[in-house]
């Protein structure tokens, strides 16, 4: 392609050369070995991905190059080779600078320039964004404040962010996450660095944000010509952007090569398994598919012209006009059956966090109703019932939280957790629930002595099943799933979701289930619901759904999911969804 | 934000009005007025007086209406300049208390400055060291100043001054100024005096500052874009001052308002053992005599300066955070 020229006569194009780069963590006790003997060849013009679950070194490596590796950390051997360092051709070891000298400091924001992940928290909250991108060209270019004004709002147009001259002296918190993400390239690219270093620069975003940031650096790479080192863990992605790729496991380079290569012909066992796991989220679960066939006039619950709304806080002696209530949930309706799995996908801010909320009646609804049928047949409307009246239900419909760091209380043990809603819901006897604990614990595949630990003692995925037993340890009817599975590594979640699936069917139990990725939908679930401001636009099917979208904001969502195969690269066509509100 | 300054103005309103009511409740609180405690003194010296001539003195005074009546005589009158008459002093509270506010105010504001000027800095080393030998002994220094009471540092400080400057130490000047006119001659001797008393309340609160800035900072430090900074090329003490410092700032601005009424009321013992002409000491005798009137301006003035550094600070803060939103 464009840079076949390039590949034949490749010394010419080093950018940057990791040679047997080691850099560990002696926090006194113990010492980390984050990198450990890393070799990396970044080129000019080519997208280098470095793919690994988290604690694989990914990230440690990007910051060696850069040589800002926080404490305790420290590149123990090897070098970084900068080739043409300040446009002279030098050659200069990076890992050998003073990291808070003259010289790498020169060389950082100029040669090598950086993308983080949190768009959020890596732009300084009390700064514009101008003052954050003027700054970086006055640091390394002689210009007076107009000049360097003028350059922050060119590139900030090249980010495509709109109105530039305005949007300059804008504050970080003014802007959403993509835009954000934007104006973090644009201060990346605004000295035209060499190399450009991506670290999980689309993780926080929605696929669509995603897929367009994807585009973006794509098409800026194609105008300067740089090497754009790129860290992620979606496979997805790689596919998408990638031309090599260097596979990371515990700090150490496990397979390396094209990216073709990689995802056809992987060599190391744990490439194989990764890609594996991914792959395995391409389609339904074997669980999934032996699905009882469910009786249509047995509705767990019927949810009918659901609608809630936040409305803005007003101060006493304020004098504007009251804001108009921001409508969370506009008159959302859909049935669930008995035994279903349920998916509600949508993007950040499309009510599924609420509508998941708003049934287990912890936020309440401002009008409709939710009609839960329980096993013995009695009907009540959620939606109408007093706070005080809704606390038995809560032991019939549970939750499982997103994050399995913080909704585990860190001072209690993990018998302690699980066992708590069962004491709320009236058992007493401490030999009792010992029994129901242990085998609660043995149901999500933890052992009996877990029971005595605390939850640091776990890992991500552990955590995650403490929190599961916790929910089903009163035999709920209805499980509200929200997001489950997204704090979880690829090769951990078709573990998780074949073991709610599991669950489902053996404890009779209905799920609802809230996520962004597609992938795990399609998995899990037998009907979906997708939701797009506060409006379910779509249900129907999860295959169906999947396959042949009808709705055109569906399609824009499927076809911004990257899939995990070079070959589509730039054959599916994206489908850009604008709403009718935006007109 | 001039709208936003407007508001914080008006709600001052209802809290002065709060204010002076438990500035009041305060007074009222000990059993017994003014005249029982005259009357004791007078026992006590062997003249005791007959019940008759007191509750004269009570209808005199107004001491024998309700409690509503005469807290709204008090504020009332407070309105028209009239901040009623010291028992104690037979004469005007205005007119006892008008240089001592004056002063106590000066020492009060010298004291926040030098406390600021000092704590930021210590306090950012401190941070930015974090577990060194530096920051160990800041640390030490800090639990120490907050520990000891200042009336005792007051001591110290005066022991030593005596005993290595020669200079007097009691008071804000030296003997022959303190009746003189105003001049030039006088305020240098002011300035040379105001120190002593500026380091003994400044102590414990540079000492608890430098903690809350040293806490803050480190909380910034480990942020992302302290990271984004550190890859734009930044060199380090530029960086540390320009982001997070810049972002540990605000929660630091916000205890100038409890700063400054700690220093007054820390000012109330140092003074009496320092004899300043302050508010402080004869705030003390105003308590012990039950002195209502002169007590309550007092207090009420106490009360209308923790209003002030909450005003200035809450208007610091927003024209230094733009996160912070004016009209909700």
């Amino acid at each position: 392609m464009m840079f076949d020229a390039a590949m034949k006569n490749p010394a010419s194009d080093i950018v940057v050369d990791v040679k047997d780069l080691s850099t560990w963590f002696d926090t006194g006790k113990q010492v980390i070995k984050a990198v450990e003997g890393m070799n990396l060849t970044l080129r000019r013009g080519r997208t280098h991905c470095i793919v690994g679950e988290s604690g694989s070194g990914k990230s440690i490596t990007a910051r060696s190059i850069l040589n800002i590796v926080p404490k305790p950390g420290r590149i123990i051997k090897g070098q970084v080779l900068l080739h043409g360092a300040g446009g002279t051709g030098g050659i200069v070891d990076l890992a050998s600078l003073h990291p808070k000298g003259r010289q790498i400091r020169s060389i950082r924001g100029r040669d090598i320039s950086m993308i983080f992940q949190e768009p959020m928290s890596s732009l300084s909250p009390v700064h514009t964004i101008g003052q954050q991108i003027i700054e970086t060209i006055r640091l390394h270019r002689r210009v007076g404040k107009q000049e360097a004004r003028e350059r922050a709002i060119e590139v900030l147009a090249q980010v495509r962010i709109p109105r530039p001259e305005r949007s300059i002296d804008s504050y970080p918190f003014e802007f959403s996450g993509g835009m954000r993400q934007r104006a973090m390239t644009a201060m990346a690219l605004v000295c035209e660095p060499k190399l450009v270093i991506a670290d999980e620069p689309t993780t926080a975003l929605d696929v669509t944000t995603q897929a367009e940031i994807l585009d973006l650096m794509k098409s800026l790479q194609q105008r300067h010509g740089m090497a754009l080192m790129f860290i992620t863990h979606d496979m997805g992605v790689v596919a998408e952007i990638a031309d090599d790729v260097t596979v990371m496991y515990m700090g150490e380079v496990v397979e390396h090569g094209p990216v073709k290569d990689i995802f056809f012909a992987p060599k190391h066992p744990y490439t194989q398994r990764l890609l594996a796991s991914v792959r395995a989220l391409e389609k339904r679960s074997h669980r999934a598919g032996s699905a009882a066939k469910l009786r249509s006039d047995d509705a767990i619950l019927e949810v009918s012209s659901l609608s809630m709304s936040f409305s803005a806080r007003r101060s006493l002696f304020s004098r504007k006009p009251k804001e108009p209530p921001v409508k969370a949930l506009d008159d959302v309706s859909f049935t669930l059956k008995r035994g279903e799995v349920l998916g509600i996908v949508g993007e950040s801010g499309s009510g599924k966090t609420t509508l998941g909320r708003c049934i287990l009646r912890i936020l309440d609804p401002s009008s409709g109703s939710i009609r839960f049928t329980g096993r013995d047949g009695a009907v009540a409307d959620l939606a109408a019932l007093p706070r005080r009246a809704v606390k038995p239900y809560w032991g019939r419909m549970r939750m499982i939280f997103q994050d399995p760091f913080s909704s585990l209380n860190p001072r209690m043990t993990v018998f302690q957790v699980i066992a708590e809603p069962l004491l709320n819901h009236g058992m007493r006897d401490r030999r009792a629930l010992e029994t129901e604990v242990v085998s609660l614990l043995e149901r999500v595949g933890l052992t009996r002595d877990a029971m005595w630990r605390y939850p640091h003692a776990f890992s991500g995925g552990q955590r995650q099943r403490i929190g599961i037993a916790r929910t089903i340890a009163l035999k709920p009817e209805l499980i509200v799933a929200d997001e489950a599975t997204s704090a979880l590594d690829v090769s951990l979640r078709a573990h998780m979701l074949d073991l709610l699936l599991g669950l489902c069917r053996e404890f009779e139990m209905s799920f609802i289930f809230i996520s962004h990725d597609i992938g795990v939908i399609r998995y899990m679930c037998d009907r979906v619901a997708v939701m797009h401001r506060g409006r379910i636009v779509e249900i129907g099917d999860a295959d169906a759904i999947c396959d042949a979208p009808s709705h055109p904001y569906t399609r824009s969502l499927i076809s911004a999911i990257p899939k995990p195969d070079p070959n589509l690269r730039g054959k599916s066509q994206r489908i850009r969804y604008v709403s009718e509100v935006d007109g | 934000m001039f709208g936003f300054i407007f508001r914080r103005l008006l709600w001052m309103i209802p809290s002065f009005f709060a204010v002076t009511v438990v500035a009041f409740v305060i007074i009222q609180l000990p059993p017994g007025d003014f005249v029982t405690s005259y009357a004791a003194d007078l026992a006590t010296s062997g003249s005791p007086a007959d019940s008759a001539t007191l509750d004269a003195l009570r209808v005199r005074y107004g001491l024998d209406q309700p409690m509503v009546v005469q807290y709204l005589t008090w504020v009332g009158n407070a309105f028209r300049g009239d901040l009623g008459m010291s028992f104690e002093y037979r004469s005007p509270v205005a007119s006892i208390i008008w240089d001592r506010l004056g002063m106590t105010t000066l020492v009060a504001f010298c004291t926040l400055a030098f406390v600021w000027l000092v704590a930021f800095p210590v306090g950012i080393f401190s941070a930015v060291k974090q577990y060194s030998i530096g920051d160990y002994a800041v640390t030490f220094l800090s639990f120490l100043g907050m520990a000891t009471p200042s009336f005792l540092l007051a001591l110290v400080v005066m022991y030593l001054s005596v005993e290595f400057l020669g200079y007097s130490v009691g008071g804000l000047f030296s003997p022959e100024q303190v009746n003189a006119p105003w001049s030039w001659a006088k305020v240098i001797d002011l300035l040379g005096h105001l120190w002593i008393p500026v380091v003994v309340l400044g102590v414990a609160g540079i000492a608890a500052l430098v903690r809350i800035m040293r806490a803050n900072l480190l909380d910034e430090l480990g942020k992302p874009y302290v990271e984004t900074g550190r890859a734009k090329g930044l060199p380090e003490a530029t960086l540390i001052l320009r982001y997070p410092t810049r972002v540990a700032l605000n929660p630091f601005i916000s205890t100038v308002g409890w700063v400054l009424p700690v220093l007054v009321s820390g000012d109330v013992i140092v003074s009496s053992v320092l004899s300043l002409p302050t508010s402080g000491p004869i705030l003390i005798q105003a308590l012990k005599t039950q002195d209502m009137y002169l007590g309550g301006a007092l207090i009420m003035f106490q009360c209308v300066l923790v209003l002030i550094g909450t005003l200035l600070s809450d208007i610091l803060l927003a024209f230094v955070d733009p996160r912070i939103r004016y009209d909700n």
